[in-house]
């Protein structure tokens, strides 16, 4: 049973619908909506966690996340290499699951940060940046308090030495600086991979930028990538 | 059924502590013949307060025009709706929380949004958008910049979490409101018009439940706190803590409920809690409605009657049921984490019945709460003072050198009412459900698309205070002419408005005569410019000691543009022939720049043509829907000056100006301030379709210069680097926020 993608939706959760919208509309696969108390994601092809304030973002964002029923299948389904992609929240809750290495922190200036920014591909061997190009600078919102990636240095030296640094905060030009890291993420992560590449963390929004109306329509380069584990809808 | 009414005959200083007066109470006795309870009293002294019964406002409000074709639902419900085409209906409405955010700026800005939105999703409808509205004392106090700091973090914590993007909006800063800090938000939801949702309960035997939150002290007496002056003196605990994550609980669940045919009305606790939503929803119904309080959930023990009818804790909801509906509502709710409680039933008597138990606490017509409210229309006369503002002649002050137009221009962009507001909008989420198709700082209003409609959204938010203080009538009128302009701008077609009444108190006969000022010319511009009002709130007493803040009667417009790729916001291109279309004269009158640099608030704020402005905003969405035009701004704060520099800033292409033979004052032609001009920029190859079509239009335009370059070159021996000019513009806001308090 081809099922398509699964998004998932905890309590709080408020970029669902928007991640339905980008896969349904721009892209045409097949997506549903899995409540958080589901225990079974057999049939899916691949899954989506994403952005909001998951249980209020109470207590720690994504710590409460964690523990939902529904992260046992999500383990499972990326246990047996089923691709994984988290977005915003959707990252903070793969970090406090241990789907992916480090921890997410308070933004650097503590504030709230809304904004376009660009993000450079470091690696299209990813599950979900194969359709993008290496060095490639992707526009996309961000909207977030926590973003500040957090590593231990050996973390980081795995991270970097496997290449599992997906996307980092770049300026128009794809260079590296301390402006256009806007939450003060080490090393400028802006999305990391686990060990097998198939699960996938990032910050910014790229269901957010599906469109030209809305001002990019480069989320596209990062979301196309479910096309070849998902069929599209005729 | 019997009242149990205490022994003792009430003191006046009970019901002067609920903001009765002795000729209120008076009225209250004669109209149950009998002392009210405490209980009652307590009722009395919310739904009589001027935040729920508007009895200083309401004799103004038949002067507003309020009915046309496309109105769905006018005011009088939760909020106003209008026919957008589709087979949808725009839902929208400004709310004020000044009083709960001068004492706890965080949760009262917060609280603010959550009960806008709530008024929204009660209608049935997905709100879809958020703008806010925020005044403040200026910047160099230091409590002025906690209460800014803070309340931005309300607005943006509350709204982000709900998922509900924050698109527009404006702040503005004045000594006036120093002490009186203006927080109001708008909400704006969609949904399809025969799903639209009304609060009246009917049907006698459907039960009453509340959903959402259990029930604490916070809030209690919110309302009627609101409706005095100075809220310093008041108790801190009175402001009410929210919790957005329980509020998106509920909006999901009470539009999932909506989707079903068991609930049959919604009413949101909002300002007097359960006493005013159980009263307007019976009132509105001409049901009656019964309630124990027993039965209502709670969070601390030992609440009394008047403390649950009066609460006013956040995230809950009053539903009315069929009682075959009870069992589902309460899955679904159940089912989205949320408590329901049965705590009565609609009957057909009239009357609003809460009792404890056994025990009847109060048994009053619910239409007494309402219709009995008395009105008041006060002594009205113009403060001399700002007779004598207005009169001020400014033509002894020193004209600006010929050369230092570009510095004066510097100078203005620093100013807290004029320099960039990212500070602002970056901390509220303008991007989520992708609908933004023109958010804050790029367009003189937000453009929304409607998934799977070619049409559009079009909303802004606006007021000058500085106008409605020097002259309520003229105000009042160019408020509601630049918050359409705004929408014009953008390419909408303005259809209605929402108001926020924020004024100081109308006991003093200079409060009097702002508030019904403000409202007569709010009704004159809305007729001349064909919008109706379909909702709004008044927020009255905001003085403190000495200090009353300006009259600032906030305007929404709600738009709707046919085709949303036809749009037009700030950004011009290298290359585009700039020119200004419309020739409202400008003056000096009112102007940011004789606050900014003569530290004057004086003379008559801009003339404004009516009839002139509605042709040059037709015109210029004429231009925008035919394609020709996708860059518009109009002139308004700093004038002619620094709109164009806002548009050179965010376009990062600067501008050329042709020569220009300034006949009168150079500081008024650049700076004075206008009402319906607008600058747009187009191809030069699409020039001769503009003009040509201005003309048939009788507009006046005329060139003002080419984009080009990295400056704004007022001359070639006066210009102002885009660099420098938008450090200045960008840090206009910042301040170190550790002695931010």
């Amino acid at each position: 049973m081809n099922r398509g993608v699964a998004i998932v939706s905890f309590p709080g959760s408020n970029g669902d619908r928007d991640a339905v919208d980008a896969f349904a509309e721009s892209i045409g696969v097949a997506t549903r909506l899995v409540d958080y108390r589901e225990e079974s994601l057999d049939g899916f092809e691949a899954v989506v966690l994403p952005g909001g304030f998951s249980y209020g973002d109470y207590l720690r964002t994504g710590a409460i996340a964690r523990f939902a029923p529904v992260m046992t299948a999500v383990q499972q389904f990326a246990l047996t290499g089923g691709p994984v992609l988290g977005i915003c929240n959707g990252f903070q809750i793969l970090t406090e699951a241990h789907l992916l290495p480090g921890a997410i922190l308070p933004n650097r200036d503590l504030r709230f940060h809304s904004e376009w920014v660009h993000i450079r591909v470091e690696t299209g061997e990813t599950a979900w940046s194969s359709a993008a190009a290496d060095g490639e600078v992707l526009t996309m919102p961000v909207a977030h308090g926590m973003g500040n990636y957090f590593a231990d240095p050996e973390i980081l030296a795995t991270l970097e030495h496997e290449n599992r640094v997906v996307f980092r905060y770049c300026d128009a030009d794809g260079h590296l600086t301390e402006q256009a890291n806007i939450n003060g993420s080490m090393h400028a992560i802006a999305g990391i991979c686990n060990q097998k590449r198939n699960v996938v963390g990032l910050m910014p929004h790229p269901e957010r930028a599906a469109d030209p109306l809305l001002g990019s329509p480069d989320g596209l380069r990062i979301l196309n990538a479910v096309t070849s584990f998902v069929g599209r809808l005729v | 059924m019997m009242v149990t009414v205490t022994q003792q005959p009430m003191k006046p200083e009970v019901w002067r502590s609920l903001a009765l007066s002795d000729a209120e109470f008076s009225k209250i006795v004669e109209l149950l013949g009998r002392e009210p309870t405490i209980v009652e009293l307590g009722m009395f002294g919310s739904m009589w307060s001027e935040h729920c019964g508007y009895k200083h406002s309401r004799p103004l409000f038949p002067l507003l025009p309020t009915e046309a074709d496309y109105v769905v639902q006018g005011p009088g419900e939760n909020a106003g709706a209008i026919d957008i085409g589709g087979g949808l209906a725009a839902v929208f409405k400004v709310e004020s929380h000044n009083h709960p955010s001068a004492v706890e700026p965080h949760q009262g800005a917060a609280t603010g949004v959550g009960g806008i939105v709530r008024d929204i999703f009660t209608m049935g409808a997905r709100p879809v958008a958020i703008l806010d509205s925020l005044r403040f004392g200026p910047l160099d106090v230091e409590r002025n910049r906690y209460l800014f700091t803070n309340v931005v973090a309300g607005v943006g914590d509350y709204g982000n979490s709900l998922g509900i993007p924050n698109v527009g909006g404006e702040v503005f800063f004045d000594p006036s409101f120093s002490g009186n800090p203006l927080v109001n938000a708008m909400c704006v939801g969609i949904v399809p018009i025969d799903e639209l949702m009304r609060a009246r309960a009917s049907g006698t035997g459907n039960v009453v439940m509340i959903v959402g939150a259990e029930t604490g002290r916070d809030g209690l007496h919110g309302a009627t706190f609101a409706s005095v002056e100075d809220p310093h003196a008041s108790h801190r605990g009175v402001v009410q803590v929210g919790n957005p994550f329980l509020e998106k609980l509920l909006l999901e669940a009470c539009l999932e409920l909506l989707q079903g045919d068991d609930v049959v009305a919604m009413q949101d606790l909002g300002a007097a809690g359960l006493t005013s939503s159980a009263v307007e929803c019976a009132a509105r119904g001409t049901a009656g409605i019964e309630i124990d309080v027993s039965l209502v959930p709670r969070r601390e023990p030992c609440l009394a009657p008047f403390e649950v009818m009066l609460s006013e804790s956040q995230e809950r909801m009053l539903l009315v049921v069929l009682p075959e509906g009870v069992d589902r509502v309460t899955e679904v709710v159940s089912r989205w984490g949320l408590k329901s409680a049965r705590i009565g039933t609609v009957t057909e008597t009239g009357h609003v019945v809460i009792r404890e138990g056994d025990v009847i606490v109060c048994d009053v017509p619910a239409r007494y709460f309402t219709d009995e409210c008395p009105t008041y229309v006060r002594p009205a006369e113009e403060d001399p003072t700002v007779v004598a503002a207005r009169s001020r002649d400014f033509g002894d002050l020193p004209d600006i050198d010929p050369e230092l137009v570009a510095e004066v221009t510097l100078g203005l962009l620093g100013s807290a009412n004029i320099g960039s507001r990212r500070s602002v909008y970056e901390r509220y989420d303008s991007t989520i459900m992708t609908n933004t198709v023109v958010g804050p700082g790029r367009g003189d209003a937000a453009v929304l698309r409607i998934k799977g409609q070619e049409r559009g959204l079009v909303v802004s938010l606006d007021c000058n205070s500085r106008y409605c203080w020097l002259d309520p009538y003229a105000g009042a009128q160019l408020a509601v002419a630049e918050a359409l302009r705004n929408v014009s701008c953008a390419g909408g077609r303005p259809l209605a408005i929402t108001n926020c009444l924020n004024f100081r108190s109308p006991e003093k006969p200079a409060g009097s005569f702002q508030l019904s000022r403000a409202v007569a010319g709010m009704a004159d511009a809305c007729r001349a410019l064909g919008v109706v009002v379909v909702s709004g709130n008044v927020s009255l007493y905001n003085e403190s000691g000495n200090e009353a803040i300006f009259p600032t009667p906030t305007i929404g417009c709600v738009g709707v543009i046919d085709d949303v790729t036809r749009h037009a916001g700030l950004v011009w291109s290298a290359g585009d022939v700039v020119l200004l279309i419309g020739d409202g004269p400008p003056t000096l009158g009112g102007s940011e720049y004789l606050a900014h640099a003569h530290g004057e608030t004086i003379g008559a704020p801009p003339m404004l043509d009516l009839a002139a402005e509605g042709r040059v905003q037709s015109a210029v969405r004429g231009l925008i829907a035919s394609g020709l035009v996708r860059t518009a701004h109009d002139v308004s704060l700093g004038g002619l000056a620094i709109a164009l520099a806002e548009m050179a800033i965010t376009s990062a292409i600067g501008i050329r100006l042709d020569p220009v033979d300034v006949s009168s004052r150079r500081d008024t032609y650049w700076f004075g301030e206008r009402s319906g001009s607008i600058i747009i920029a187009c191809e030069p190859e699409r020039l001769s379709d503009v003009t040509a079509q201005l003309e048939l239009d009788s507009i006046p335009w005329a060139r003002l210069g080419v984009a080009s370059g990295d400056a704004i070159a007022f001359s070639p021996m006066d210009s102002l680097d885009l660099s420098a000019a938008r450090s200045r513009w960008e840090s206009a806001l910042l301040f170190d926020r550790q002695s931010g308090g």
